[in-house]
């Protein structure tokens, strides 16, 4: 099986060792990769350039996608790149502020990127805000309402239908529970599990939270000071760290 | 204060032709020029201070004191009015200024400076619609950065224009956007056609006149050249659809123009005449020579 993004040497610094730098992985359709680190060693920043949104100092993103072949992410052109983020690619915002539209309804907020695609019938625009908000949970009456009017959790939900709506096959999560109560949080993590199951999407989740990375990861990249100090699969790193900032890090979690 | 005829009429001393010195004049062309070679794309232009405030036509004056010639015949309407106090000033600055020749007959001008209309009589080749426009950007009530609507402009990366139109069918049940209603210029450019209303759309597509639209505050030109096909932005199964309505002009019984609504009296009673006065009183003398 060929892999869906491949990362070569990625380099973006603010400073020395403030940033990401020398991080290369493959990932697979279908699987869940989760970087965990604590605050300020580069997280977000790697997912930055890895979704397209920062243009890294050096390194490569390829994307392979199944129809129009490799794409090199930062040799391609602005158009290719915005096609791409908006078809094939989902982010989803740890502030669901970020990635939704606040003054339009969630019906407009779905339909976005459907009509970003040319898709210029109403009724087809209705048909897939209906089915999508009952996908996430949300009750489909609510559909001509402004995000503004919905709870953090519908929120995120929503997000992820409007990302969702263009079937794509690779999604970047920035901390998608943060900010969340923990019975909503658990809510969300269920219904991530079971989309990113059933759809077979491919997901580079960031989070500082070990809990959601054993629910949701596969395999786990440790980051400290803007290096990739572990990698390997969730179960692994969690009970058996070799890292001594790995051990610190799960060592660190509190046991109710 | 010491005046001289020229060309017939009182001209104020002191000011260059048309109040813009030359050198000002000449980079408006360049713009324009520009403007005409990219029909609806934004071109920025180095804005001046006009002797009236921003909202009041500053970028239209700007844009007819570039195009003036000396035998130019300027008219100058005002929601469709030749008589309204905008309108008004306006003629009278560039009779001050210019000293051209003006007229409230549309086919008889060569320059017709608008404030939120399409005058009713057909245009005809060899005419120059004037525009002034208040907010040139037809993306920014969804995309606030200007840098991001750039982008959008230049990637032609349109979505969100229907994000709007899906709003309004899904609160109204149809296309509630009745003026500034967004266009597709030449299946290239979305262009906000000034705040005229979505009954003179329409009109924009193939013109035989050029349009030329001029942002004062925003500083921005736009145009479009005779002929272009302008078509307004709609979903399949929600076309665009021109404004009906049942009344008729109270003067000159039109149902084919657009009318305003007025209230004339304490008891609320209304009447419906056309907005376009130069039309209107033309089809009164009409009716008064025939009968």
């Amino acid at each position: 099986m060929n892999p869906l993004l491949s990362v070569r040497d990625l380099t973006l610094l603010y400073g020395p060792e403030k940033g990401c730098q020398g991080v290369s992985f493959d990932l697979y359709p279908g699987e869940v990769l989760g970087i965990v680190g604590e605050s300020g060693s580069g997280k977000s920043t790697l997912l930055s350039v890895l979704s397209g949104r920062n243009r890294p100092d050096c390194g490569q993103v390829f994307y392979h996608c199944p129809q129009t072949g490799s794409i090199d992410l930062y040799q391609a052109s602005e158009a290719e790149r915005r096609n791409l983020l908006r078809t094939q690619w989902g982010f989803v915002e740890q502030n669901p502020r970020d990635g939704l539209r606040m003054n339009v309804s969630a019906g407009a907020n779905i339909g976005e990127r459907l009509m970003a695609q040319g898709v210029r019938h109403y009724g087809q625009l209705r048909q897939a805000g209906l089915q999508w908000l009952k996908q996430v949970e949300i009750d489909p009456s609510r559909i001509d309402d402004l995000p503004r009017t919905f709870s953090g959790g519908m929120q995120q939900r929503l997000q992820i239908a409007r990302n969702l709506v263009s079937s794509p096959k690779l999604m970047f999560m920035d901390e998608p529970t943060g900010g969340l109560d923990v019975s909503v949080q658990a809510h969300l993590l269920d219904l991530l599990r079971r989309i990113v199951r059933e759809l077979q999407l491919a997901v580079v989740i960031v989070t500082h939270d070990l809990a959601v990375a054993r629910l949701l990861a596969d395999r786990l990249m440790v980051m400290r000071r803007s290096r990739v100090v572990e990698a390997g699969l969730t179960d692994q790193i969690l009970d058996d760290p070799q890292h001594a900032y790995s051990q610190l890090l799960v060592s660190s979690v509190l046991q109710p | 204060m010491s005046q001289h005829a020229e060309s017939n009429h009182i001209v104020e001393a002191g000011y260059n032709f048309a109040y813009l010195d030359e050198q000002t004049k000449r980079s408006l062309r360049r713009g324009l020029l520009k403007a005409v070679a990219i029909p609806g794309f934004q071109v920025p232009f180095g804005g001046r201070e006009m002797p009236l405030p921003y909202g009041w036509g500053t970028g239209g004056m700007q844009v007819t004191a570039a195009v003036l010639g000396r035998d130019d015949v300027l008219k100058v309407i005002d929601q469709g009015a030749d008589d309204t106090t905008n309108a008004v000033s306006i003629r009278r600055f560039f009779t001050r200024t210019a000293g051209v020749e003006t007229t409230e007959r549309t086919h008889h001008a060569s320059i017709i400076q608008t404030r939120h209309r399409i005058p009713e009589t057909a245009l005809r080749s060899g005419q120059i619609m004037v525009f002034q426009v208040p907010i040139p950007e037809p993306l920014r009530f969804i995309e606030p950065s200007d840098s991001e609507t750039r982008a959008m402009h230049a990637l032609n990366d349109y979505g969100v224009m229907h994000v709007k139109l899906y709003e309004d069918i899904a609160t109204y049940g149809h296309i509630a956007t009745t003026y500034a209603y967004p266009v597709m210029v030449d299946q290239r450019y979305v262009m906000d056609p000034s705040p005229i209303p979505k009954f003179d759309n329409p009109k924009l597509n193939m013109s035989p006149a050029l349009m030329l639209f001029g942002a004062g505050r925003e500083k921005r030109l736009y145009a479009l050249p005779p002929y272009t096909r302008v078509q307004s932005l709609d979903f399949e199964d929600h076309p665009f659809e021109l404004p009906k309505w049942e009344q008729s002009c109270a003067f000159c019984h039109s149902t084919e123009s657009y009318l305003d609504e007025l209230i004339v009296d304490d008891e609320g009673t209304r009447q419906f005449v056309c907005s376009d006065t130069d039309y209107c009183s033309q089809r009164c003398n009409e009716q008064e020579a025939l009968a």
